[in-house]
Parts: C-alpha cells; sequence; structure tokens
C-alpha cells in the first residue's frame, strides 16, 4: 500500500510517501508502522487506540478522521487538521480548546438539587460524548476566518450544560454566547458530518438559538437586515441617492 | 513556588487538582498529554457505590473488595473508600456527571464481576470520558493552571526534602524547574511494560513509579498485573465487563461455555488463556441480547465491534484475546495518600494504597481514583498551608542534550516490543521460576542495548522521540521490578499465578515492597499498611 503523508518540520512543508505491505490495519497502525519501522521522525499524536481519547484526529483525504478508528486503504493523503497551528507534521496546537470552553462557560455554573428523571439525562446523553477531538473545528467555515469563534463543540457542550437539570442558572451562559457564537455560524452542517461521535453541533446551535430568543436575546441576523432596510429606504427617501438600485 | 503541583491529569490528578484549589490558589497541573487524552476516558463499565441498601450494603462492599484482594487489602483503606462511596457519587453527580438513570429517576445501576449485587454506577457505556470530561469543564471553570505535553523527568529532593521537580517542554525541547511545598503524583499505571498486549493508553507507561523508585520512594505489589479477559483479537481494544454483565456469553471453537462468565476477572482471563494455548479461539457471543439492552447499555462496545473488527453483534462471534488492563502494583502510600517522602503524595493507578491487593474488581478503579485524588489534593494542600520554604539554586540538568548525543543503535520501538513480547510470555497470566529467570537475562539484554542507543531525530522543537526515549528507560526499570516481585513470591495469589507454586501461602499473606537505598534494590514483605 502507498500512503502519502504531509510533513512539516522546523523549517519547510513537504510531501512524503511510504509503502506498507500490511492489510487491515488502521491508519494509525499505519503511522506506528511507519514510525517504528521506516521513519522515527514521524509525529503525530495518540492514545486510546480506540477512539475515545480524540487526540489521533487528522485528515485522510481531506476529510477528518480518528486515525485509530479509520481503516487504512491504498492510495491515501494524510494531514494533519485544518484550522489549527501546525506544529510539526500532523500535529496541531490545542492550546485554545481550554479558552474556548472558559468563554463560553461550558460548564454547571450553579448547582440545583432536583429530581432528574431518565428522559432528562437521555436528553444530554449524546452531546456529552464529545472527546474534544476538534474534527468539528477543522471543517468549520466561520472558524477558518474568525479565531474568537466559540465553534461547533463549545457551543455543543454549552447545550449540554443548558439542558442538563442540575443547572439553575442559564442566562450566564446563554450571554456568553451571543457574541461569536450562536449567531455567526453558518448552519453549513459541516461540523456534523465530520463528527465521529455522531454529535450535530449544527442542530444544537439553533436549538441554542431558539433557547436564546425564548429567553428574550434578539436575533442579531434579523436586526442587521431591518437596519439594511432602514438604511436602504432612508438613502432612498432623503437623497435619492441607493448604492443598491439600478 | 506553588502550593501543590500536580503531576498527571486523569481522574486521580483532575479530582486533586479541584480539591486543592479548594484550599489555595496556587496549584499547577502539569501532564505529558492533554487532560481530556488521559486515559481515564476509556473507562467504559462504571463505578462501584452501594446505593440500594435493601439489596446491598456497605458492608458487602468492603468484603467484596478485601475478597477480591486475596487478603492484601488493608480493610481500614477499603472501608474508607466504600463508606464514602455514596458522597463521591453525590460529588460527581454535583458537578455534572450525567449518571444514567433507572425509571423511578434514581442512579442506575449494573452488575459487574465479582459481586452479587448491582453496583456499578454509569453514564452509558462513557463512564470515565463522562467523568473526566465533566471534571474538566470543572478545572477551567475555576481557573486552574494547566502545563500540558510536559513530561515529569525527574524530582528535585535533597537530603530526603522534596524540593520540586524537572519537566520536559514538549514544545520547545527545554527541560524546566518547577517548585513547589508539596507534590501530588497521578501519572497512571505501567501497563505499556506489556505495551503489544495492553489495553492501555499509549502513555501509560509507569514513569511516575520509576522515577519515584530512583529516588527511594519505597513501592509495593507490582507483581499484580490484571488481565481483562475480553479485548478484541488483534488490537486488544477493551470489550468493558458489562457485556458479561449484560448476559454475554464465551464459547469456544466447538461453541461450548466453558468459564462462568461473570467471576472474578483473572480466573476468567486464566481460562481463556488456557483454550488460546491449546491453539483454540474464544469468543465473545452476543447474539441472544436484547437490541434494545445493547442499544441503551452498550452503544460504544458496538461501535467498537463494527469500526474495528466489522462485526455485527447481533450476527457474529466477537473473537476476543486476554489483555494487561490494570496495574495492582504503585507507590506505596497510606490512607492520606503520603509517600514514604515526606510532602511527596500519590493517588489513582500509580498509587498502592492497599485497596486492591492482589486483585482490583471492576468499577472499583474509578471510585479509587476520585476518592483519594481528592483526599490526596486536600491533604497536600494543607500541609502546605503551615510548610515555610525557600527556592533552591537551580539545578543544572543535561538529560536531554545527553539523549540527543548518542549514537544511534537498536531502535528504540524494536526495543520496546521486544520488552512487551518477553514479558508477555514470561511474566503473563502464567509465571514460573525458570520463565521468570529467563526473563531477567532478556531485560538485561534490552537495558544494555537501551545504553547503546539513542534517536535519530535531533531536532528541539516538539521532539517526541525524546519522550518516547525517556519512557522507555522507565518501563525498563519497571519491567524488571516486576519480574524480581513476581520470582520472589512463591505461591499464586489473584492475578499473580505461579505453575510452579498454584496455592495460596499463607506466609505470603503480606504485600511486597520494593524500594532502592543507595543503588541497592530492596525487596520485602510487609503487612498491609
Ligand atoms: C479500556 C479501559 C477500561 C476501563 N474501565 C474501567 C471501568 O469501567 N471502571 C473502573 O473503575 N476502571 C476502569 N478502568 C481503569 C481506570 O480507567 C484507570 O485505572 C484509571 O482511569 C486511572 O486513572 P489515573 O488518573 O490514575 O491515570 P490516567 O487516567 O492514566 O492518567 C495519567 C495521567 O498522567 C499523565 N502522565 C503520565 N506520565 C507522565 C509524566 N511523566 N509527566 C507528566 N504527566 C504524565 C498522563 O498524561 C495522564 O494525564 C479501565 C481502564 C482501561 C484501560
Ligand atoms: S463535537 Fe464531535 S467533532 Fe467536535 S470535538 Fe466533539 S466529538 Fe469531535
Ligand atoms: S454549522 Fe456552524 S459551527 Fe458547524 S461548521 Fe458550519 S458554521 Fe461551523
Ligand atoms: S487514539 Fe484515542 S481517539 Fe484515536
Amino acid at each position: 500500500m502507498i500512503i502519502s503523508i504531509n510533513r512539516r518540520n522546523d523549517k519547510e512543508n513537504y510531501m512524503k510517501q511510504y509503502k506498507i505491505d500490511k492489510e487491515n490495519i488502521s491508519t494509525l497502525e499505519a503511522l506506528e508502522y511507519i514510525k517504528e519501522n521506516i521513519d522515527s521522525t514521524l509525529t503525530y499524536r495518540s492514545g486510546c487506540k480506540s477512539g475515545s481519547c480524540g487526540s489521533c484526529s487528522i485528515l485522510v483525504n481531506d476529510k477528518e478522521v480518528l486515525a485509530c478508528k479509520c481503516k487504512l486503504n491504498d492510495d491515501i493523503t494524510i494531514k494533519p487538521l485544518k484550522n489549527g497551528t501546525i506544529i510539526k507534521d500532523l500535529v496541531v496546537d490545542l492550546e485554545q480548546t481550554a479558552k474556548l470552553l472558559f468563554k463560553s462557560k461550558a460548564f454547571i455554573e450553579k448547582f440545583q438539587d432536583i429530581n432528574i428523571k431518565k428522559e432528562d439525562e437521555e436528553l444530554i446523553d449524546l452531546q456529552s460524548t464529545c472527546i474534544l477531538c476538534q474534527s468539528c473545528y477543522s471543517t468549520c467555515p466561520v472558524y477558518s476566518v474568525n479565531k474568537d469563534f466559540l465553534g461547533p463543540f463549545a457551543l455543543t457542550r454549552v447545550l449540554r450544560y443548558t439542558n442538563d437539570k442540575k443547572e439553575a442558572n442559564n442566562t450566564k451562559k446563554l450571554d456568553a454566547i451571543q457574541v461569536n457564537g450562536i449567531w455567526d455560524c453558518t448552519l453549513c452542517g459541516n461540523c456534523t458530518i465530520a463528527c465521529p461521535q455522531f454529535i450535530d453541533s449544527k442542530t444544537d446551535i439553533m436549538n441554542l438559538r431558539m433557547k436564546s430568543v425564548q429567553n428574550g436575546y434578539s436575533d442579531p441576523t434579523i436586526q442587521s437586515n431591518d437596519f439594511l432596510n432602514e438604511f436602504n429606504n432612508y438613502n432612498d427617501f432623503n437623497t435619492g441617492f441607493n448604492p443598491n438600485s439600478f | 513556588m506553588y502550593d501543590v503541583i500536580i503531576v498527571g491529569s486523569g481522574g486521580a490528578g483532575l479530582s486533586a487538582a479541584l480539591s486543592a484549589k479548594e484550599k489555595t490558589n496556587k496549584v499547577l497541573v502539569i501532564s505529558k498529554t492533554y487532560p481530556t487524552h488521559s486515559q481515564t476516558v476509556q473507562a467504559q463499565g462504571g463505578i462501584n457505590c452501594v446505593l440500594d441498601y435493601e439489596n446491598d450494603s456497605i458492608s458487602n462492599h468492603i468484603n467484596d473488595t478485601y475478597k477480591s484482594s486475596k487478603e492484601l487489602g488493608n480493610i481500614n483503606t477499603i472501608k474508607k473508600m466504600c463508606e464514602s462511596a455514596q458522597k463521591t457519587i453525590i460529588w460527581l453527580d454535583k458537578l455534572g456527571v450525567p449518571f444514567s438513570r433507572d425509571n423511578s429517576g434514581k442512579i442506575a445501576q449494573r452488575y459487574f464481576g465479582g459481586t452479587k449485587a448491582k453496583r456499578t454506577c454509569y453514564s452509558s457505556d462513557y463512564t470515565g470520558l463522562k467523568i473526566i470530561h465533566t471534571l474538566y469543564d470543572n478545572c477551567i471553570k475555576n481557573n486552574i493552571e494547566f502545563l500540558n505535553e510536559h513530561t515529569l523527568i525527574d524530582l528535585i529532593i535533597n537530603e530526603n526534602k522534596y524540593l520540586g521537580i524537572n519537566v520536559f517542554n514538549l514544545l520547545s525541547g527545554e527541560v524546566i524547574d518547577l517548585y513547589s511545598k508539596t507534590l501530588i503524583i497521578a501519572t497512571g499505571g505501567y501497563g505499556n511494560i506489556y505495551s503489544t498486549h495492553t489495553t492501555n493508553s499509549v502513555s501509560t507507561t509507569g514513569d511516575g513509579l520509576a522515577i519515584a523508585f530512583k529516588h527511594g520512594i519505597k513501592l509495593s505489589n507490582l507483581e499484580f498485573i490484571q488481565f481483562h479477559p475480553t479485548a478484541l483479537k488483534g488490537t486488544n481494544t477493551l470489550i468493558s465487563e458489562s457485556a458479561r454483565a449484560e448476559g454475554a456469553f464465551l464459547i469456544d471453537d466447538e461453541g461450548n461455555r466453558f468459564v462462568d462468565e461473570l467471576t472474578t476477572r483473572d480466573e476468567v482471563a486464566r481460562a481463556i488463556k488456557i483454550k488460546i494455548d491449546n491453539g483454540e479461539n474464544v469468543y465473545l457471543d452476543m447474539r441472544h441480547i436484547n437490541a434494545n439492552i445493547i442499544k441503551e447499555k452498550m452503544p460504544q462496545e458496538q461501535k467498537l465491534i463494527k469500526d474495528i473488527m466489522n462485526l455485527d453483534v447481533h450476527k457474529d462471534l466477537i473473537p476476543i484475546v486476554p489483555a494487561v488492563h490494570y496495574t495492582m502494583g504503585g507507590i506505596l502510600t497510606d490512607v492520606s495518600c503520603e509517600t514514604s517522602i515526606k510532602d511527596i503524595y500519590a493517588c489513582g493507578e500509580v498509587a498502592q494504597n492497599n485497596t486492591h491487593g492482589a486483585n482490583r474488581l471492576g468499577g472499583n478503579s474509578l471510585l479509587e481514583i476520585i476518592t483519594f485524588g481528592k483526599i490526596a489534593g486536600n491533604n497536600a494542600a494543607e500541609i502546605s498551608l503551615k510548610k515555610e520554604t525557600n527556592i533552591p539554586n537551580k539545578i543544572e540538568f543535561n538529560v536531554i542534550n545527553l539523549i540527543l548525543e548518542k549514537k544511534l543503535g537498536k531502535s528504540i520501538y524494536k526495543i520496546k516490543n521486544d520488552l512487551s513480547e518477553a514479558m508477555f510470555n514470561y511474566a503473563g497470566l502464567y509465571r514460573t521460576n525458570n520463565d521468570l529467570k529467563k526473563l531477567h537475562l532478556l531485560i538485561k539484554k534490552f537495558e544494555e542495548e537501551y545504553k547503546n542507543t539513542g534517536i535519530e531525530n535531533k531536532s528541539k522543537k516538539y521532539n517526541k522521540n525524546i519522550v518516547d526515549y525517556i519512557e522507555l528507560g522507565n518501563l525498563l526499570i519497571l519491567s524488571k521490578l516486576v519480574c524480581q516481585s513476581a520470582l520472589k513470591r512463591r505461591e499464586s495469589r489473584g492475578s499473580h499465578f505461579r505453575k510452579d507454586y498454584k496455592q495460596i501461602n499463607k506466609e505470603y499473606q503480606k504485600i511486597s515492597t520494593i524500594q532502592n537505598i543507595k543503588e541497592r534494590v530492596e525487596y520485602k514483605l510487609e503487612e498491609a499498611l
């Protein structure tokens, strides 16, 4: 099998091809094989080898995968995740994760002792299986241009805690995600497709939008349209100049 | 100068950090990975706690744990863990761990091997994952300071007094000194001395133990290595005990069941090993289990089996092997988590605090790491507040340059794999005097090879090979200590099975300790603290 890996060292970025004579292995096992037998300098992260630590996410043929759960195929190209600073080979910087979780207040702010039902727990089950693998970040078009965007996993996690009955104070959380948060998302759905845990961040974000509106926050995307209309009207009637008119 | 430094960010380290932070702001967590990359995320099955007092009792929990320890545990330590279990679960629940609930809204419980009552709390089959992510979210909420991808390489100890640590910053390639009044070692177990036969994370390389040993800190019970009966053949991915708890069978090539699936892990694992050594295959059979139960209670298992083996639990038999899963041995601590050097604490899988003895019960590890993680954090913080210290002079530390200067010999990865195969063959589920002696010679050979090799990669920035090199050194130290401890225990007890001494021997109803005293290795049998 031939695979190509996008390498990056202190100085340069280059593509390198490796030949592996092994069948039915995972992409992570292929990386291990290369490191142990061909080129020990190849650098990547890994941990659990079973899809739960999220450290081995990479791009295979430009799609986000967990290397440990992705079977190796012939003629593939491996790259590091997008939207993060590449430190070396397949390793990207992860220091922003904690900052984003902190900013979005993805935790229980104020605990309340309340009777929890089976359905209540099931409601947050899926969202709380996020492994912070960053795949969703790698696909997000908003994040690629705005590094302050809280982004899919942090927002999913906010929904997980706002839907948690144990939380007595959701206001702060909703407050924290209004700017560079839920309204900046384009609802493109890339994150949903990329998630190895089948978490649907796009829908989670829509849910947060709904919750926000229900709690008295206004939708700035509508506001800006109003503003635009007023602006146009203003121009139309007062100066006769409308840049958008024919 | 920190009050408390915690090395390791698994369940034990994060619990310690949260409880230390209640007392002082000067808390730092060092980790060679990221918190959510720690092995604790892999725990699927659950965490033990008696909640149903009608059908179970705390004294049952204590007795089962003691029985499983084969009378090597300390009853007081076990008591402490079991008696505070409910408090521990409530603490986790309050932090936001989404424990699965039963129809009446109570925290749901399942059966685990070695017990006759439903005593294991869980969050579907992502218990460890949900616990650690919740702990991490709380650390973030509480502004706890982290240094990620920093590897502990040494302790700074002067005349038996703890001063600080040396850590290797992977990103910059530099070694830095960090000083604190107290230290908590929470670096996890040493399963990777069997790296090609383990369910453990690649980072579980016994660093904390090896480094502690070099400084004369007492280690204990290293010979007790728990094999999990059911790992997927070929990849060693764990299929949780919850599968058997929910009714899965173990069958051989002829389709016969050959062992009580719910007896303790060591017994099940040995029964499987005998089959495999006879050239047979062993399978997990889940075909008869209700699809809804699988969906609700084992979604991760089902997914792993599909993704990794391309098999369908409803239709296919799943080939399995036993794999190294948990290491009972560790840095010896007392019930307050203190080690044999003052101001140094240990908690989690790295520690041997006399709860698990010769064998750990499923679901007791998560309980132990959280319970004693909190105790360690609390005690270390309290002590630090009473302690005056000055920052010592900077100590020159040249180990990285020494590694980089070494000429390349045998590949460190080849040595690691050879070591693992030797450990598995000669110090695995069955042990004999002859095999262990052979192993000892082999380890000496690997040590020689290790001394005579270096790494190819000379770059400073994010040179993971340096960490790999340091880890291998630690694995070698531990392999040798495990081998020596296994040689000395001439009996079969719990996970330690000697073909040449098949019975339990009362004379060995003691914990083993192993300590480096002025470059001499001292082995002893002692009463459990
Ligand atoms: C697949 C699997 C399933 C399991 N299921 C269960 C279960 O259902 N129930 C149960 O009770 N137990 C279970 N266990 C056992 C349990 O998960 C572990 O014993 C427990 O998680 C250990 O936690 P810890 O905090 O001590 O260590 P870990 O989670 O291993 O964390 C160790 C930390 O130390 C860091 N570290 C290591 N060396 C260094 C160094 N040199 N410098 C800096 N940092 C370092 C690591 O990066 C990591 O952050 C399971 C284990 C496995 C492998
Ligand atoms: S939401 Fe999914 S893709 Fe994003 S970090 Fe979590 S697990 Fe990964
Ligand atoms: S749906 Fe929103 S969060 Fe998800 S990738 Fe698209 S823009 Fe990003
Ligand atoms: S190694 Fe943990 S998710 Fe792949």
